[in-house]
């Protein structure tokens, strides 16, 4: 789907070669919103996967803080450490510089982790549905319909809290983020299975599907074969605009307290932190996290916009 | 018309239903009941007659006929973390959060409606762009940040509106509405906002679309050739011709203010039902959830059931043939 048209003559090129004369790469260039949103989606993840060589302290290792570096502002030296603090320091010396860069790799992992569960569930039951047909397709497209109609945010607390009941209290802690990663992604995988239900529906009609089950291949080989790389396109589009969404659902689990644990805190923890300053006039504790979130979810809602245009014209 | 009516009150039946029986499993099955009574060192025999004593040996059908019977008795257990009845508990907060969802409802109609009329008659005005950008950002902020922001500009610069709480209430009946005092007023207007404003953006982006795809229809050149005011054309001809998609879009939204709700009530500490349902998510108070998933799933049912029924209003055609409602 994404391999670039080549003209049949021109002379076999590597890969990196292929992919700069490719129309992705040059609808990329020609457009500054998204070079600019993938530069800042791109800074972000990799100072969030590098937050252990790149932040000047180990934001939650209570050895690491010094208290007399409580409340000092952004781009002054703490009391006690005598460090400087671009984004400055919370109320026990924490650098909400390292605070969020650790804070923003949890935010991705659990955004790309949920995505991923969301994308596997979704495409899975979306082939299957398509394919095999019947009844298991009319129960399975049921529940999607169901699951769409209520908002991602109540089923993923819902599964949270489920969850929660279910798993005994002393393992609640080191089971939050895994928790946390299947709520988020069972509350978003309709939209993957009506999508690749609706392609596989055509594309099973296609010659090269029926020749496949001529030849007496059983139906999981050619669903996931044949099937699933070309009905694969759409749904790439739809993963990137659900990372964003993901990251923004985190966060406000996060945030309403019911996420990550509070030892190991991401944007949404750090602006509920935060929120308890507003009124004592340390603005910077909140607003630097509330920074990174707004702009990494609109850096890649950009990007999202910007793919599926590029990758259907028609659309516009 | 009458089949029509039949088939949604059946389905609306079903929906709730299912939503019944998942909030009967929670109940169930989540947690352990009888634990959650007695304390984790009773003997086995006490546990034995408790569970005799609450049915929980007798067949699942004849439990959740019980469940049911008793639900619909407004009985829906008792709260494991406050001792409550949840019933009490639920309806002592309902008010706070109806009137919140309602108002947003109507705010974000009437601003969407207005902008979105606007924004497709000055298509390529300056104001009406503005609006537009404006929009995409306001689409990509969460929620809980807007409350947020909102907070920082109104109590904590300008000291204009409380931060949280719900003021002063009047009781009317069981009804408690902040509507008639002056703090109760000032407390709603930034979680109204708040809740009011992503609908508002798609309500707007939407009647901005129908309504210029509407204007491009023959009948509308038309009525502009017979020498028809534009403000007629605008409003009686086009925007009657946008408001199906519109409404329906309104009323599936109306679901989702009120898992928004969840979020604002979080943010300005409003006593309502979605702050409610984030604790007893935190503390697993599993009664004071399943019945939260019952009363959500009976609004749905409910704005499902009045977006049929408004359909059959603006739609004439379904009032005389069995044409399936656009979805």
């Amino acid at each position: 789907m994404h391999a670039p048209v080549t003209p049949p003559a021109a002379p076999p090129k590597g890969r990196l070669a292929r992919f700069l004369d490719s129309d992705l790469w040059h609808s990329f260039k020609s457009s500054p919103v998204a070079m600019v949103a993938a530069t800042v989606g791109l800074v972000i993840t990799l100072a969030a996967v590098f937050a252990n060589v790149l932040a000047p302290q180990n934001a939650f290792n209570p050895a690491a803080l010094n208290l007399m570096d409580g409340y000092t502002k952004p781009g002054e030296t703490g009391l006690g450490s005598g460090n400087w603090f671009v984004f400055g320091a919370d109320a026990q010396g924490r650098d909400i510089l390292s605070a969020i860069l650790f804070g923003s790799r949890l935010s991705l992992i659990v955004g790309i982790a949920s995505v991923a569960f969301s994308l596997v569930l979704g495409v899975g039951l979306g082939l299957v549905a398509g394919y095999v047909g019947g009844k298991i397709e009319a129960l399975i497209m049921r529940i999607a319909d169901i699951q769409l109609s209520f908002p991602a945010i109540l089923i993923a607390l819902l599964v949270f809290g489920v969850a929660r009941g279910l798993i005994p209290p002393h393992r609640h802690e080191e089971m939050a983020v895994v928790v946390l990663i299947i709520a988020i992604g069972l509350s978003n995988w309709a939209q993957y299975a009506r999508t690749v239900r609706a392609s596989t529906l055509v594309e099973k009609n296609k010659d090269y599907v029926q020749a496949a089950r001529l030849l007496g291949i059983s139906p999981l080989p050619v669903m996931l074969k044949h099937l699933l790389p070309n009905v694969a396109g759409p749904v790439l589009v739809i993963a990137t605009i659900n990372l964003a969404l993901a990251i923004i659902e985190e966060a406000t689990l996060s945030y309403l307290g019911v996420g990550v644990p509070a030892t190991q805190p991401s944007l949404g923890t750090l602006i509920r932190f935060g929120q308890q300053y507003l009124f004592s006039g340390e603005w910077w504790i909140l607003f630097f996290p509330a920074l990174a979130l707004v702009l990494l979810a609109l850096s890649i809602n950009l990007l999202g916009d910007w793919l599926r245009d590029a990758l259907n014209p028609k659309l516009r | 018309m009458i089949a029509y009516l039949l088939r949604s009150f059946v389905q609306a039946t079903l929906v709730m239903l299912a939503v019944a029986f998942i909030a009967f499993s929670m109940f169930r099955f989540v947690g352990d009941p009888i634990a959650s009574i007695v304390g984790q060192d009773a003997t086995m025999k006490d546990r034995q007659e408790l569970a005799e004593a609450l049915g929980l040996n007798d067949p699942m059908p004849l439990q959740f006929a019980r469940f049911m019977g008793n639900a619909l008795q407004g009985d829906l257990g008792l709260s494991y973390r406050q001792g409550r009845p949840v019933a009490a508990l639920l309806a002592e907060r309902l008010p706070a959060t109806i009137e919140l969802a309602l108002l947003s409802a109507l705010l974000a109609l009437v601003v969407g409606l207005a902008l979105g009329v606007y924004t497709a008659i000055r298509r390529n005005g300056l104001l009406a762009n503005i609006i537009m950008s404006a929009s995409l950002v306001g689409v990509s902020l969460p929620t809980f940040l807007i409350g947020i922001g909102l907070i920082y500009v109104f109590s904590v610069e300008l000291r204009w509106l409380p931060s949280f709480g719900r003021g002063d209430v009047v009781r009317v009946g069981w009804w408690t509405t902040g509507l008639l005092t002056e703090s109760g007023r000032k407390s709603l207007v930034m979680p109204v906002i708040t809740l009011a404003f992503f609908q508002l953006t798609l309500i707007m982006r939407l009647v901005r679309s129908e309504m210029l795809e509407v204007m491009r229809t023959e009948y509308v050149r038309f009525a502009r050739a017979r020498g028809i005011p534009d403000r007629v054309i605008h409003f009686r001809h086009a925007l009657r011709n946008t408001m199906v998609p519109v409404v329906t879009i309104t009323g599936l939204q109306l679901g989702s203010v009120i898992a928004f709700a969840i979020v604002t009530e979080t943010v300005f500490n409003w006593p309502g039902l979605g702050a409610l349902f984030v604790q007893s998510v935190q503390v697993v108070d599993v009664p004071v959830m399943a019945a939260y998933l019952m009363f959500v799933g009976f609004v749905f049912v409910v704005v499902n059931l009045v977006t049929d029924l408004v359909y059959l209003a603006l739609d004439p055609r379904l009032r005389t043939g069995s044409m399936a409602p656009a979805r």
